[in-house]
């Protein structure tokens, strides 16, 4: 096995005019390359300012991270080189075409522009969006501008793709398309997938591990199996109450989409 | 690895595109210096204001500040919706320079001013204004970078606030003043002493002046120097707060 990432303390802390505030305390974990990890926890758990930390939008206040061989603190921009990201709102522009998007999207990896524009076609050929390469972002579904967000987050073949909460707002048809696609990436490319999600089923059925923060810390991980098992009583325990038995309490159920601006 | 020039361009590159698409935010800025000229213009032809030059060679440089007050100084609304949009993030995810998508941007805000310039003093002329081409280079210059200087300062602002409601009025209650003590539709030289003494600090005042004087033909006028001077300090710390603020791994 082969570590692609490992976290130590790695922790946040927010000053606001009410004191601060410690969304994440100390994370501590190591996911393998190729590996799908779903990383879960409650509203307010810390999932996503250690997604942020992790994908270099936000500096950690303690600890140390390295991804894909690379110090997250001392060389974020080879880290950036390494790693793909899908935000919860999707970062297409209304008015640019799928074409466009993509061309871009290499060229802010450093592609020439010929080379940009093969790795778009190529981007298209492989995530069903040939057809749509002059359409502007506006005019696609939420299942198609999800398909454009991952394409975009791998025009340079990343070695770790995080994905925030990527079926919000999906319906189920391309909710379960995603799910395809997400394992077709890993399996294709051995490129490892860290997922965070508000959905227990989305998160039993992709990933191979878990990891469950709540207040800022890790307070569980395994096979999805192994923590039922664990913390459910037995196999067969749903992952639902597993969840309620980590954290004390359930899952809020996940917030609506924001409105298309 | 690309150079810092080659990413900007690419950038410059989507924004230009942008704009030639939607051309709106063209004639918006616009939109107030041509209404001054068209119907305030004509009043002043036969004031006393004081200075070298007909009215219209008074008057055309103060609207060219205008335009960039109103044009550049609002380039950061762009730069609001694409935080809301997720835009923002995901390029800040990718390896290019920071300092490029600021870059690439304020270049496009800087062509952008100076094609709305030109079609303002196109129209000045249709109206009667008379200036020397070297004049007009000069003025342009100028005007490029006081364009480029509000341009980083309103990025770097947008990049701290959240919505567009807090950005436009913080940003319209600085124009004003700015605007009123620069002495863009009269000159400052009919001002009684404590308005004259305020409006030295506004760094504008000095390249109205500067562009008066080369409408004028008078390029050794100290007016030029202390306007280039004012515009170059302005540009500089602008940009470097731009870039700073834009830097910002948490911005």
């Amino acid at each position: 096995m082969e570590t692609i990432l490992s976290t130590h303390g790695l922790a946040r802390t927010f000053t606001t005019k009410r004191g601060t505030v410690e969304a994440v305390r100390g994370i501590d974990m190591t996911v393998e390359r190729g590996e799908i990890l779903g990383f879960l926890g409650p509203n307010g758990a810390g999932k996503s300012t250690t997604l942020r930390m992790l994908t270099t939008l936000l500096p950690p206040t303690r600890g140390t991270a390295t991804i894909a061989g690379h110090d997250l603190a001392r060389d974020p921009v080879a880290v950036r080189r390494r790693i793909g990201y899908v935000a919860q709102r999707s970062g297409v522009a209304a008015d640019e075409t799928v074409r466009d998007e993509l061309v871009f999207q290499g060229r802010l990896y450093g592609l020439t522009r010929e080379d940009a524009v093969r790795r778009a076609l190529e981007l298209a050929d492989d995530l069903d969006l040939a057809d749509l390469l002059d359409r502007k972002g506006a005019a696609l579904s939420g299942g198609q501008q999800r398909r454009l967000d991952i394409a975009l987050a791998l025009t340079h073949r990343p070695a770790v793709l995080f994905l925030d909460e990527p079926t919000t707002g999906l319906d189920p048809g391309s909710r379960a398309a995603l799910w395809d696609l997400i394992r077709r990436v890993r399996d294709e490319q051995r490129t490892t997938v860290f997922l965070t999600t508000h959905y227990l089923d989305e998160a039993d059925a992709l990933s191979d591990r878990l990891v469950v923060v709540d207040g800022g810390l890790v307070v569980a991980e395994g096979t999805p199996l192994d923590l039922k098992t664990r913390y459910g009583g037995s196999p067969d325990a749903g992952l639902q109450d597993t969840f309620i038995a980590i954290t004390g309490h359930g899952p809020k159920p996940a917030e609506p989409a924001p409105l298309a601006l | 690895m690309p150079s810092l020039f080659t990413e900007t361009g690419v950038v410059f590159g989507r924004y230009l595109r942008q704009t030639l698409r939607s051309r709106i935010s063209v004639i918006f800025g616009l939109m107030q210096p041509l209404l001054f000229l068209v119907f305030f213009g004509p009043l002043l032809r036969d004031v006393p204001l004081g200075g070298e030059g007909d009215s219209w060679q008074t008057l055309v440089p103060g609207l060219l500040i205008q335009l960039g007050l109103f044009s550049a100084a609002f380039a950061g609304i762009g730069v609001i919706i694409e935080k809301q949009l997720g835009i923002i993030e995901r390029m800040r995810v990718t390896p290019v320079s920071r300092s490029a998508l600021l870059f690439g941007r304020v270049l496009r805000d800087v062509v952008q001013l100076l094609v709305q310039s030109l079609l303002l003093v196109l129209l000045g002329i249709a109206f009667g204004l008379r200036a020397p081409v070297a004049g007009v280079l000069i003025a342009f210059l100028l005007v490029g970078l006081m364009g480029a200087s509000l341009a980083s300062l309103s990025y770097a602002f947008a990049m701290r606030v959240r919505t567009a409601q807090e950005f436009a009025p913080v940003v319209n209650s600085i124009n004003l003043p700015a605007m009123l003590l620069s002495g863009i539709l009269l000159p400052m030289a009919l001002a009684p002493g404590w308005l004259d003494t305020i409006s030295r600090f506004v760094p504008f005042r000095y390249v109205v002046e500067a562009i008066r004087a080369v409408f004028v033909g008078d390029y050794g006028d100290a007016a030029v120097l202390q306007g280039t001077l004012a515009v170059a300090v302005l540009a500089a710390v602008s940009l470097t707060a731009g870039v700073r603020l834009f830097g910002r791994a948490d911005a």
